[in-house]
C-alpha cells in the first residue's frame, strides 16, 4: 500500500512497450517513495527506464501494472480529466526539448498552464510576471523562444511548470541541452525552489547535476540499482556556484 | 471548458495560414453567397407579390384572347379572336361587375421639346384607373366624354414624365404621339417595379389614353372585329365571391361566342391571385435552385474544412500534447478545435456575404426587383457557415482531444 507520508508512492511498477512481436519491459518491478520536500536525482545509463518513470509520476502514461499515488490519490482510479487536473495543479514538468509554443511569446507560454486552471488562480498576468521574474526573465516577457537562449528558454519552461503552484516539480533531463554555465545556473534555480518547500524530481546523467540532490537513484535495466541519501549535497552546490 | 484560451489559439492558427484558411474557405464562401441570394430573392418575391396585392387588390379578373384551336393545338395566349366594346358592354352590364375596360395596347415614340422617349401606350375606358387602382396625383383623369370621342390626350407615368421633360413639370405640356400632338392631363402615381405587370417592367414607364384614340391613331383597328380591344380588365362588388364571378363571367363569354358545351374555351380568363402564383412558382424553381447550389457548396465547403481541420490537428499533436501536459482537458483541446472550424466557416461565411450582398445588388438591378437584406437573412447565413464548422469540425476536433498526451508529446 502506499506510504502515508511520501508525496509520491510507486508499487511495483512495469510499463511494458510493444512494437510489433517485439515487447520491451522499460520498467521491470519499481517501488519508491518519495517525502515532501526531497530533492531527487535519478540517474543511470539510457534506455534504462528513467524517462518512463518520470512520465507516470508525471500522470502523463499509464503503467501496465502497478499502481501509483500522488498525494495519497491512487492514480488508476482517476479519469483522463482528473489526470489533467492533477498535471495543472499538483506537477510541473520540465522537458529537456522546452516544448515551448513557438507562435506564443514567454509570458504567453507561461501563462498557458493558469488559463487552464479550474480553481480561481487569481491574477493570471500577474502571476505569469512574478514567475518570469523568479526565473531571471523580467525583461524578456515579450520574446518568442527563437529570440531566447538554450538557457533562457528553460527558464521560461520552468516558470510555466512554477506558474500555478505545483508541489512537484518533475524534470526530465532538464540540462541535457545546455552548456556547463547555464547547467550550474538551472541547477542552482530547481534548489531554491526545492528549499521553498517544492518536492523536486530531476532525471540527469551528469554526476555534477545528480550533486544538487540530496538522494540519487540509480537504474538499470527498468530496475532500482541503487538509491542513497548523497551528504555532499552543499559541497556541489558550491563547487558549482560559480 | 475555457473558451478564452480556445478562442485566442484557433484565430493564431487561422491567420498563421491565411492561403491556406482561404482555399478553405471557398466552398463556405459559394455557399454563403447562394444562401443569401436565394433568400433575399424570396424575400423580394414575397414583399413585390404583396405590393401587388395591395396595389391592384385580388378583385379584379381580366379577359384574354385565348388560344385559337387549331388542328388540336393550342396557338398560346393572345392568339385568338379579340374582343370588341360591345364585349366590354355585356360584361360591365353583369350584376356583380363593379366596373369594366377595354384595353388596347403599344409601342409609341413620344416626342416633347427636350426629349425623344420610347414607351407604351395603353388604352381604356375612363374606368380604366378605377379597375387599375392606379391614382392620379396631378392634374386628372380623362372623361368617360373624352373617352367616348377619342380626344387627344394622355396621362402619363412618373418614368415617362421624367424622360420626356427632365428639367420640369409635364403637366399641360403638348407632346406628339407618334406624331400626333396630345395634351398631357394628368401624371399617375408612381407603381414601380412592384406595382405588377411582368417582371422587370417599370409599370411607371407608360401614357394611358382614351381607347378609341389609341385604336385610330396608334394600333389601327382589326379586320375581322370592329371596336376590337386586345384585353377586358374588370373589378367585382366587394363581397361577391371572385371564382364564382370568374364562372359567370366566362360562362357569358361562352354564349357570346357561341362557344357549343363541350367544346373548349377560346379565351381565357383569369384573375390576379393566379398571376401571382404563378410568378410565385417561378421564384420558387429558382430558389429551389439555388438552395441545391447552396446546400452542395456548403457540404464541399464543410468537407474541405474537415479535411484541412485534420490536417492542422496531425500538424499540431505535439502542440496538443503539451497542452495536455500543463493541464488542458480533452474538453478544452475539442473547444479550441471546434472554435477554430467555426471561426473559419464564420469568416468564410462573412466574406460570402459579401459577395451575396454584391449578387443581391446585381440581380436587383437587372431584374428590376426590389433587394431585400433582412437581419433574418444575415442570421441564417451566418448561422449556416458556424452550423457547418460545428458539423465538420467535429470529429476532427474529437480527434484531437482523444490523444493520448504522451504520445502526442512524442509525436515528430
Ligand atoms: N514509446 C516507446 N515505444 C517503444 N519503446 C519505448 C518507448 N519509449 C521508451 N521505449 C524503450 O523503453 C526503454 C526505456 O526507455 P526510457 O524510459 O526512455 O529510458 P531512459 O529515459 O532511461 O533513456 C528503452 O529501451 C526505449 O527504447
Ligand atoms: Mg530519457
Amino acid at each position: 500500500m502506499a506510504n502515508e507520508k511520501a508525496i509520491i508512492s510507486c508499487r511495483d511498477l512495469t510499463k511494458i512497450y510493444v512494437m510489433g512481436d517485439q515487447e520491451v519491459r522499460a520498467l521491470d518491478g519499481v517501488s519508491l517513495d518519495i517525502r515532501e520536500g526531497e530533492f531527487v536525482a535519478i540517474m543511470g545509463p539510457s534506455g534504462s527506464g528513467k524517462s518512463s518513470l518520470m512520465n507516470l509520476i508525471g500522470a502523463l502514461d499509464r503503467p501496465t501494472s502497478g499502481e501509483m499515488w500522488i498525494n495519497g490519490s491512487a492514480l488508476s482510479q482517476m479519469s483522463r480529466d482528473d489526470l489533467a487536473d492533477l498535471r495543472n495543479e499538483t506537477i510541473g514538468f520540465v522537458f529537456q526539448q522546452f516544448n515551448l509554443l513557438a507562435r506564443q511569446d514567454a509570458f504567453q507560454n507561461v501563462r498557458l498552464p493558469l488559463r487552464y486552471a479550474r480553481k480561481d488562480v487569481g491574477d493570471i498576468d500577474a502571476r505569469a510576471k512574478e514567475v518570469l521574474e523568479l526565473v531571471g526573465l523580467g525583461t524578456r516577457m515579450d520574446h518568442r523562444p527563437m529570440q531566447l537562449s538554450g538557457g533562457q528558454q528553460q527558464r521560461v519552461a520552468i516558470a510555466r511548470a512554477l506558474s500555478n503552484h505545483p508541489r512537484i516539480l518533475l524534470a526530465d533531463e532538464p540540462t541535457g541541452a545546455l552548456d556547463t554555465k547555464t547547467t550550474g545556473e538551472i541547477m542552482h534555480l530547481m534548489q531554491d525552489l526545492n528549499k521553498q518547500g517544492i518536492t523536486v524530481v530531476v532525471i540527469t546523467h551528469e554526476p555534477e547535476v545528480a550533486h544538487y540532490a540530496s538522494r540519487q537513484i540509480h537504474f538499470r535495466d527498468g530496475k532500482i540499482e541503487t538509491d542513497t541519501a548523497n551528504p555532499a549535497t552543499l559541497e556541489g552546490k558550491r563547487a558549482h556556484g560559480g | 471548458m475555457k473558451f478564452g484560451v480556445a478562442t485566442s489559439s484557433a484565430m493564431e492558427a487561422l491567420f498563421s495560414n491565411p492561403m491556406r484558411s482561404l482555399l478553405t474557405m471557398l466552398g463556405i464562401i459559394i455557399g454563403v453567397g447562394s444562401v443569401m441570394i436565394m433568400m433575399s430573392i424570396g424575400e423580394g418575391a414575397r414583399a413585390q407579390i404583396e405590393a401587388q396585392i395591395s396595389s391592384v387588390g385580388t378583385n379584379m379578373l381580366t379577359f384574354n384572347p385565348g388560344g385559337m384551336q387549331r388542328g388540336g393545338r393550342n396557338q398560346g395566349g393572345g392568339s385568338g379572336r379579340p374582343f370588341s366594346e360591345t364585349d366590354v358592354a355585356a360584361v360591365a352590364d353583369l350584376p356583380f361587375v363593379e366596373a369594366a375596360t377595354g384595353v388596347l395596347n403599344g409601342q409609341v415614340t413620344a416626342v416633347s421639346e427636350d426629349a425623344n422617349w420610347l414607351t407604351n401606350i395603353q388604352g381604356g375606358s375612363a374606368d380604366f384607373f378605377k379597375v387599375n387602382n392606379w391614382k392620379v396625383t396631378e392634374g386628372r383623369e380623362f372623361t368617360a366624354q373624352e373617352a367616348q370621342s377619342g380626344s387627344a390626350v394622355v396621362v402619363i407615368g412618373l418614368t415617362t414624365a421624367k424622360n420626356l421633360f427632365p428639367n420640369g413639370s409635364a403637366l399641360g405640356q403638348r407632346i406628339r404621339v407618334n406624331s400626333i400632338p396630345v395634351e398631357i392631363i394628368g401624371l399617375l402615381e408612381s407603381k414601380g417595379a412592384a406595382g405588377g405587370g411582368g417582371m422587370g417592367q417599370d409599370r411607371d414607364d407608360t401614357m394611358i389614353a382614351p381607347l378609341s384614340m389609341v385604336r385610330n391613331r396608334v394600333t389601327g383597328g382589326n379586320r375581322w372585329v370592329a371596336r376590337h380591344v386586345s384585353r377586358i380588365q374588370f373589378l367585382v362588388q366587394d363581397g361577391y365571391d371572385v371564382m364564382q364571378a370568374q364562372d359567370e363571367a366566362s360562362q357569358m363569354m361562352r354564349e357570346r361566342r357561341r362557344i357549343e358545351p363541350g367544346q373548349a374555351d377560346n379565351f381565357m380568363i383569369f384573375n390576379f391571385a393566379d398571376m401571382i402564383k404563378q410568378r410565385q412558382a417561378a421564384t420558387e424553381t429558382m430558389s429551389t435552385l439555388l438552395a441545391f447550389t447552396a446546400a452542395v457548396s456548403l457540404i464541399v465547403g464543410g468537407v474541405g474544412v474537415m479535411n484541412i481541420m485534420l490536417v492542422s490537428v496531425t500538424e499540431r499533436t505535439r502542440e496538443i500534447g503539451l497542452r495536455m501536459a500543463v493541464g488542458a482537458r480533452g474538453g478544452d483541446i475539442l473547444i479550441q478545435f471546434l472554435v477554430e472550424a467555426v471561426a473559419l466557416c464564420t469568416l468564410g461565411g462573412l466574406i460570402g456575404m459579401a459577395i451575396g450582398w454584391i449578387g443581391i445588388f446585381g440581380y436587383a438591378q437587372v431584374a428590376k426587383a426590389p433587394m431585400v437584406v433582412s437581419p433574418v437573412i444575415i442570421a441564417t447565413a451566418l448561422g449556416a457557415a458556424a452550423s457547418v464548422g460545428l458539423i465538420f469540425g467535429f470529429f476532427p476536433a474529437r480527434r484531437a482531444a482523444q490523444l493520448d498526451p504522451i504520445q502526442a508529446l512524442r509525436y515528430d
